[in-house]
């Protein structure tokens, strides 16, 4: 059996001792992504060096993330995968890939695929800003979508959002 | 490794002397009650006999009692039986006010699901916020009334965060306006989690349906009952051969039903004992992790709940990361409630009670039963303590 509930084993292998978690001291991009409100927060630091060949590539990277089992796994082994990678290769990362590595995902979980992908790219594009250089145009894409996703999710929760403020009686 | 069952708000194991009890209508006296032959009639007798018993339990009258086979259906009969009657002949007219049904925020879905259905049939439908406790406010149930109003449903205990409603003090508000109205505005409440754990007597309550359910309390799937107060003028939702005194057709379910019977009987007679022994445990358990475990807070009322239930919510973490990580420990307990978690929402009770969308995220449902010895509470409590630490590590929030 490979599987233990409705998770792989290898994502239960990397939700009980995840790879790389923690924050990284002045990362060189950060990657924001999820919403608290639909449960999956996930914060991704990279510091980024070069190889002997002389290209960019990402020498540490280290998660924080809020969420379910899914989440948890996807954070750890989007890490895994991107480490000592090339900015470019790790930008190629996609969900497929992630999913791969994991065995398998339930299709309800499909999104936290998606969303390590998100962190990952949005590290990579917080990178890219800081030292004001040019962003490749499928990164800016994503960037656009992402941000655009996220105003979405406040509008749609809105209401929510305002009555929990008038509950609890502070700001976000 | 040793597994300890720590959810048994989700469905209980059956007790031995029920399987007992059950086993000789499977292949011996497997007959069918409608049949006239010695076969037959056995299965009747077991099935009249089991009626008395669970009508026993909630002081009814056996022909008051109508067995189905869930909760689901009981509260799905019980919404629609009595909305379906109200509304004969207008059904298919449209703009026409088929009648005002009120509930709670907080019921179980059975219920919530109902009424929606039946608000796009064209009834209208009130559903009543409750306090941070989960409790409904007996004034604004009084305001909600009106003259088209023919049911209030309201969920005796709830089945995630374990508050018990002032059934008894509904059942006297709406008697008072029924007099006054000289109306008859019918009163359910959904006994589910309830029934056979805490006295529950339907004379005092004053209600007129009452939905109890089998596997809550030791005994089998696949039995339930509505309490049907005699007089209710109510439709069935399954036509066909007339069983259950047409009021619900199907074979009947016998092994489940004599099942259902024993569990009650069981229930009665180690109620008190029983109830004195899970408060007892529930507390050493609520009070061991809201002091070991920081950021903990307890769901629900403080003292006003089922004796088998506690739900807490820990800062910084979420309800699935804990139940896995729980249930790789050998622990199995639950986030709300066993059917929303495949649903990425929150559950509606804790946003009912005035959580915010994280707090209901980061959930926990443990209940305890007949089986939880002390040993168990005190594995959970060494831990989740662990547990909460560990995901609260890799949190960005802290």
């Amino acid at each position: 059996m490979n599987k233990l509930g409705i998770y792989t084993k290898k994502v239960i292998k990397h939700f009980q001792k995840p790879k790389n978690y923690g924050k990284i001291k002045n990362p060189d991009g950060v990657g924001k992504v999820g919403n608290v409100i639909c449960g999956d927060v996930m914060w991704l630091y990279i510091k980024v060096g070069k190889n002997k060949k002389g290209f960019e590539v990402i020498k540490d990277i280290k998660f924080e993330t809020f969420g379910c089992v899914a989440a948890l796994a996807t954070s750890s082994v989007v890490t895994e995968l991107a480490k000592g990678k090339t900015l470019t290769e790790a930008t190629e990362i996609d969900k497929e890939k992630i999913i791969r590595s994991l065995g398998g995902l339930p299709p309800i979980k499909i999104h936290c695929s998606v969303l390590a992908v998100d962190a990952l790219s949005e590290a990579i594009h917080n990178y890219l800003m800081r030292k004001n250089r040019k962003i490749p145009e499928e990164l800016e894409k994503r960037h656009q979508r992402i941000e655009k996703e996220k105003k979405l999710i406040e509008e749609k929760y809105k209401d929510w959002i305002k009555a929990e403020e008038k509950i609890h009686g502070r700001k976000k | 490794m040793k597994r300890i069952y720590l959810d048994y708000a989700s469905t209980t194991p059956i007790d031995p002397r029920v399987w007992r009890a059950m086993s000789p209508y499977f292949n011996k006296k497997f007959g069918n009650t409608m049949s006239l032959h010695s076969f037959g009639q056995e299965a009747k007798l077991a099935l009249e006999e089991s009626r008395e018993r669970v009508a026993d339990l909630m002081g009814a009258r056996s022909n008051e009692i109508i067995f189905t086979s869930s909760a689901t259906e009981s509260n799905n009969l019980a919404l629609k039986g009595i909305a379906l009657r109200q509304a004969q002949g207008k059904l298919f007219k449209k703009d026409q006010n088929k009648g005002h049904i009120i509930i709670s925020q907080i019921e179980h879905p059975c219920i919530i699901e109902s009424a929606r259905w039946l608000e796009r049939q064209g009834f209208e439908v009130t559903r009543l916020k409750v306090n941070k406790y989960g409790l409904i406010n007996l004034k604004d149930l009084e305001k909600a009334i009106k003259k088209e109003t023919i049911l209030v449903s309201i969920i005796h205990a709830s089945n995630e965060i374990g508050t018990i409603q002032p059934i008894k003090e509904i059942g006297k508000l709406l008697q008072a306006i029924n007099h006054k109205l000289r109306a008859k505005i019918y009163f359910h409440t959904d006994a589910s989690q309830s029934f056979g754990k805490i006295p529950i007597d339907v004379n005092k309550m004053k209600v007129d349906l009452l939905t109890a359910s089998s596997h809550k309390m030791y005994g089998p799937k696949g039995a339930a009952c509505l309490y049907i107060k005699e007089g209710t003028n109510i439709e069935p939702i399954l036509h066909g051969g007339g069983q259950e005194e047409g009021m619900r057709s199907s074979t009947v379910n016998v092994p489940a039903i004599v099942g259902f019977a024993r569990a009650c009987e069981i229930c009665q007679k180690e109620m008190v004992k029983e109830v004195q022994r899970i408060i007892k445990l529930r507390n050493k358990l609520i009070k061991g992790v809201l002091e070991k475990i920081p950021n903990s807070y307890l769901n629900g009322h403080p003292k006003n709940r089922l004796p088998n239930n506690a739900n807490f919510w820990f800062k910084f973490v979420e309800g699935e990361s804990i139940v896995i990580q729980l249930d790789l420990s050998g622990i199995s307990a639950s986030t709300g409630s066993a059917c929303s978690s495949a649903k990425l929402e929150p559950s509606h009770v804790l946003l009912a009670i005035g959580l915010k969308h994280q707090e209901a995220h980061g959930s926990l449902r443990v209940s305890l039963g007949r089986f939880t010895k002390e040993k168990d509470i005190n594995y959970l409590l060494k831990v989740l303590p662990v547990v909460i630490k560990q995901l609260r590590k890799i949190s960005p929030f802290r």
